[in-house]
């Protein structure tokens, strides 16, 4: 099973790691060499300094196809634009967007893509440590539909 | 017409005047503070120091009632999320994205993005057309860019040099329309023969490209 993630920042650094011991092949991809100080010194997989956004590095490292990709930088606009590279143009079944702004998590989740929601995620947790009434705001938006485009079809990007 | 403009640098400025200068109703975001209130006293109250990129901040611009939506801020993956946020939560009828990275222009076309403006595609066009390289220039996009015009300099060691035009096999979504010879423009008939130093004009999908220069070019070309 390949992993592609994009963003090495604590929590993609960290399941960078759980996912290379659970026998992963593991791609991280961050834009500053230095955040990959964050890898443990046993890290089996690659690290590449590069532009996750970006169609032609994320081919070259070999991300297409992949089994799971995970945009986890620290931009909301730029994990939904890497995302939607993952699924359209990389052909990756199951892809994650980070988006902490609730209204665009939601929306981008009506539109097919399953978004992460750090302030949901957190909002919970607290009011669930208080014993506090939860609201219904989950902190993964699983979509409950295929990526949808434009016209309103889902369907993949054509071969250039 | 009421058209939002969002992002607020030499684009974003130059653009709002203009449109207000032809008459149009328009709405200007821009998310730093301080270039937003900048610009707000000169332009007046259109000008909103708010992020385009969220919903509530667009709605309250006026998103949902937008005719057009120009996304023209310095960041690609903004302008994506603009255009798709106007476009899916608010209805938008149009939607224009500047775009800086020439190979995301596949992408946002795909997404619905409708309108697609590249300055490095068309920089890089325009000097294309002053450079004699072995490659095929791009004198033109069609429509909203689902075609193209191209030229392709046949030069010697191509293989449709002695050939004749409508014999070739191009590739679907693809149609050659003449040919410029000692640069008279000449209609393609059913015996015109390519000769070399030929510029073979041709209409077709930016995919056919890459099958369109093996058949007109060559493969192996020196740059």
């Amino acid at each position: 099973m390949k992993a592609v993630i994009v963003g090495c920042g604590r929590v993609g650094a960290g399941l960078a790691d759980e996912l290379d011991r659970a026998g992963w092949q593991v791609l991280i991809i961050d834009a500053v060499s230095s955040a990959f100080d964050r890898l443990p010194s046993g890290f089996g997989g690659t690290a590449i300094r590069g532009d996750g956004t970006d169609e032609d590095t994320l081919r070259r490292e070999g991300a297409e196809g992949a089994d799971l990709f995970l945009a986890l930088t620290e931009g909301d606009n730029r994990n939904v634009m890497a995302a939607q590279l993952g699924i359209e143009a990389l052909g990756v079944r199951q892809c994650v967007a980070k988006i902490n702004d609730p209204v665009r998590a939601e929306a981008y989740a009506h539109l097919g893509i399953t978004t992460l929601c750090r302030t949901n995620l957190m909002t919970t947790a607290v009011l669930g440590f208080l014993g506090q009434a939860v609201p219904d705001k989950p902190g993964i938006y699983a979509p409950e539909v295929p990526h949808i485009h434009a016209d309103g079809q889902a369907h993949s990007i054509p071969e250039a | 017409m009421f058209v939002l403009v969002v992002g607020g640098g030499k684009v974003g400025y130059y653009l709002t005047k203009e449109l207000i200068a032809s008459g149009h109703e328009v709405a200007l975001m821009e998310k730093d503070r301080r270039r937003g209130d900048q610009i707000k006293e000169e332009i007046g109250s259109i000008v909103i120091a708010q992020d385009g990129c969220e919903g509530k901040y667009l709605r309250e611009a006026g998103a949902n009632r937008a005719d057009i939506v120009a996304a023209v801020t310095g960041d690609d993956e903004d302008n994506l999320v603009i255009c798709q946020m106007a476009k899916h939560h608010f209805d938008v009828p149009r939607t224009i994205a500047r775009v800086h990275n020439p190979k995301n222009e596949r992408l946002f076309r795909h997404l619905g993005v409708d309108e697609i403006i590249s300055p490095t595609r068309m920089i890089l066009g325009s000097i294309e057309q002053d450079i004699p390289v072995h490659e095929l220039l791009h004198l033109a996009a069609l429509g909203v860019g689902e075609l193209e015009i191209i030229e392709a300099h046949l030069q010697a060691g191509s293989p449709a040099i002695g050939k004749i035009a409508l014999d070739l096999d191009v590739p679907p979504g693809c149609s050659l329309f003449g040919v410029i010879r000692n640069g008279q423009p000449t209609p393609l008939r059913s015996d015109t023969v390519l000769a070399e130093g030929d510029k073979v004009i041709a209409i077709g999908r930016p995919d056919c490209e890459v099958e369109l220069r093996g058949q007109l070019i060559g493969e192996h070309v020196e740059a």
